[in-house]
């Protein structure tokens, strides 16, 4: 007799199988839809952090004042050892009238200060780091270089959004992990009552020869089956609840300091990695599910 | 062709069920295995469908060396018997159709094959015009026919019937032999386990007799005198 892979009576079975046992494959949806939920919502609150922190890693940035023995013209000539160092993306020169001029912005009404001449403060260099995290490793070797006479630099802000970042993307991946595990244990029983439900279906066709393939296949399908049906109404639900508390965070400060990523930018790639876990939390739990029935 | 050389089976707990069993059944053949409860007749049906591995000895079932047989092979070896159970095991929810479908289907057979094979073996057990009916709208002889027409649908070179009468009333299972030795006379082996004396009896065939996981008798138009339980 022929043996063929019957890929459209696997699938049918899939199908008949989610709804012969509709309410379990419903609670099983609901549960992936759940999961996904809670990992999409921790996953977009990091990315909009990492974005976050990411504009102001923009923003980062150190002094170095130069040696006021410096002319103006030797100062300037520290730009290019400036520039090439580690982990520096740019070294703007500021020359003191420009330095006073930035100081006495706001400051216009101080009378005191109106007659300050340029020569009280230094020339000086606004150096932006590449990698925030990096920073005090090329305050380092900034110091080092002949003509800079002292460096000002918080560090200790720049360290916090560097803690604050990795706390984020650490939660995020645990929870990840936590969730598509118990995501996998879920689809797995809801698979099993399956097997369970149809275990003499299975046995007879065992004993008539079906391969392990053959009886595997219906339930594979019937996992991700449910896997992507989570995975798309999760999709849609995630959108709507974003939108809702972009629309509410947007209300409440008026974008002053918030920069929200929109939905529709990051639209692909959640459906991936959403449909990429439906895949792997269906047929993974299936593949867990099935494995003892098997054994016949 | 079945072969059983000096076969021991020593189960998990210690029980010995079978004591250096020798068994041979040639293509073609007709055979009782009968014996008492616990004699060890259902350990020998696990044994040739790879159910369970012997402890000690040889076994060939259909050309198939079971001693060291892949796990991949078992199915294809499977597909060379056919077996009915004493308490029928249809699924309930298919109909007499879908019933022997499916097993067609598990062995990779094509729609056009099934719509071929279908009417044939129900026409053999007398159960053309029951096609659509469920299980439970059949009697007890009619759902052990079904049986038989599902261990016939793919072709086997063997049956193998465990209790086929054990449910039934006398003449239903005596209609059952019956099919069975029709069956045989179309050139498939048949092994019957039974303890029903009085069925076996009037059937003079080969009987093997079993007891306390030995051989106690092999005789060809046989009798069985053992006990019935």
């Amino acid at each position: 007799m022929a043996r063929r892979l019957n890929s459209g009576y696997y699938i049918t079975e899939g199908f008949h199988n989610v709804f012969s046992h509709g309410f379990m494959s419903f609670a099983a949806v609901c549960m992936i839809v759940a999961c996904l939920l809670i990992m999409g919502t921790f996953t977009l609150l990091a990315v909009n952090l990492e974005h976050m922190l990411g504009e102001l890693e923009k923003e980062n940035e150190f002094l170095a004042y130069v040696d006021e023995s410096y002319t103006q013209e030797q100062a300037r000539e520290l730009e290019g050892q400036l520039a090439a160092l580690d982990n520096v993306a740019s070294a703007t020169f500021v020359t003191r009238e420009q330095a006073l001029e930035d100081f006495l912005q706001g400051r216009e009404e101080n009378e005191l200060l109106s007659n300050l001449p340029a020569s009280v403060l230094r020339d000086r260099y606004r150096i932006h780091v590449e990698d925030i995290e990096d920073m005090s490793k090329t305050v380092d070797l900034v110091e080092k270089v002949a003509g800079i006479a002292k460096i000002s630099v918080m560090l200790k802000v720049a360290q916090g959004f560097v803690l604050l970042r990795n706390i984020a993307t650490g939660v995020a991946v645990v929870l990840i992990g936590i969730l598509m595990i118990i995501s996998l244990f879920i689809i797995s029983n809801t698979i099993k009552l399956a097997t369970f439900h149809r275990r003499e279906e299975i046995a007879i066709m065992k004993m008539c020869g079906a391969t392990n393939a053959f009886v595997r296949w219906p339930f594979v399908f019937e996992g991700l089956i449910l896997g992507m049906t989570g995975a798309v109404l999760a999709f849609f639900f995630q959108w709507g609840i974003y939108q809702l508390v972009c629309n509410f965070v947007i209300e409440a400060n008026g974008m002053s300091l918030v920069v929200i990523i929109p939905y529709a930018n990051m639209a692909k790639r959640i459906l991936a990695i959403f449909a990429a876990s439906g895949f792997v939390i269906g047929v993974g739990g299936s593949l867990m599910a099935i494995r003892k029935f098997l054994q016949v | 062709m079945i072969r059983l050389i000096d076969i021991e089976k020593e189960y998990d707990n210690g029980t010995k069920a079978l004591k250096g069993v020798d068994m041979r059944i040639d293509d073609g053949e007709f055979v009782f295995l009968v014996g008492a409860s616990g004699s060890g007749k259902s350990t020998i049906i696990k044994l040739i469908t790879a159910e369970i591995a012997p402890t000690e000895g040889r076994l060939m079932v259909n050309g198939y060396n079971l001693n060291n047989i892949r796990p991949g092979q078992v199915p294809y070896m499977r597909r060379t018997l056919g077996i009915i159970f004493q308490d029928f095991r249809l699924i309930d929810k298919k109909t007499v159709w879908e019933n022997l479908a499916f097993v067609m289907r598990a062995v990779g057979a094509s729609n056009r094959e099934i719509r071929r094979r279908i009417p044939y073996v129900l026409e053999l057990v007398g159960l053309e015009k029951k096609a659509d009916h469920y299980p439970s709208e059949l009697s007890g002889g009619e759902q052990q026919r079904v049986a038989i027409a599902r261990a016939l649908v793919n072709n086997p070179s063997m049956i193998i019937a465990d209790e086929p009468t054990g449910n039934l009333d006398p003449q239903r299972s005596l209609e059952i032999m019956t099919l069975l030795e029709r069956i045989n006379g179309l050139g498939t082996t048949v092994l019957v386990v039974t303890h029903e004396k009085a069925l076996v009896n009037r059937f003079a065939k080969r009987v093997v007799a079993i007891e306390n996981g030995r051989i106690i008798s092999d005789e060809t138009g046989g009798y069985y005198n053992g006990q019935t339980t």
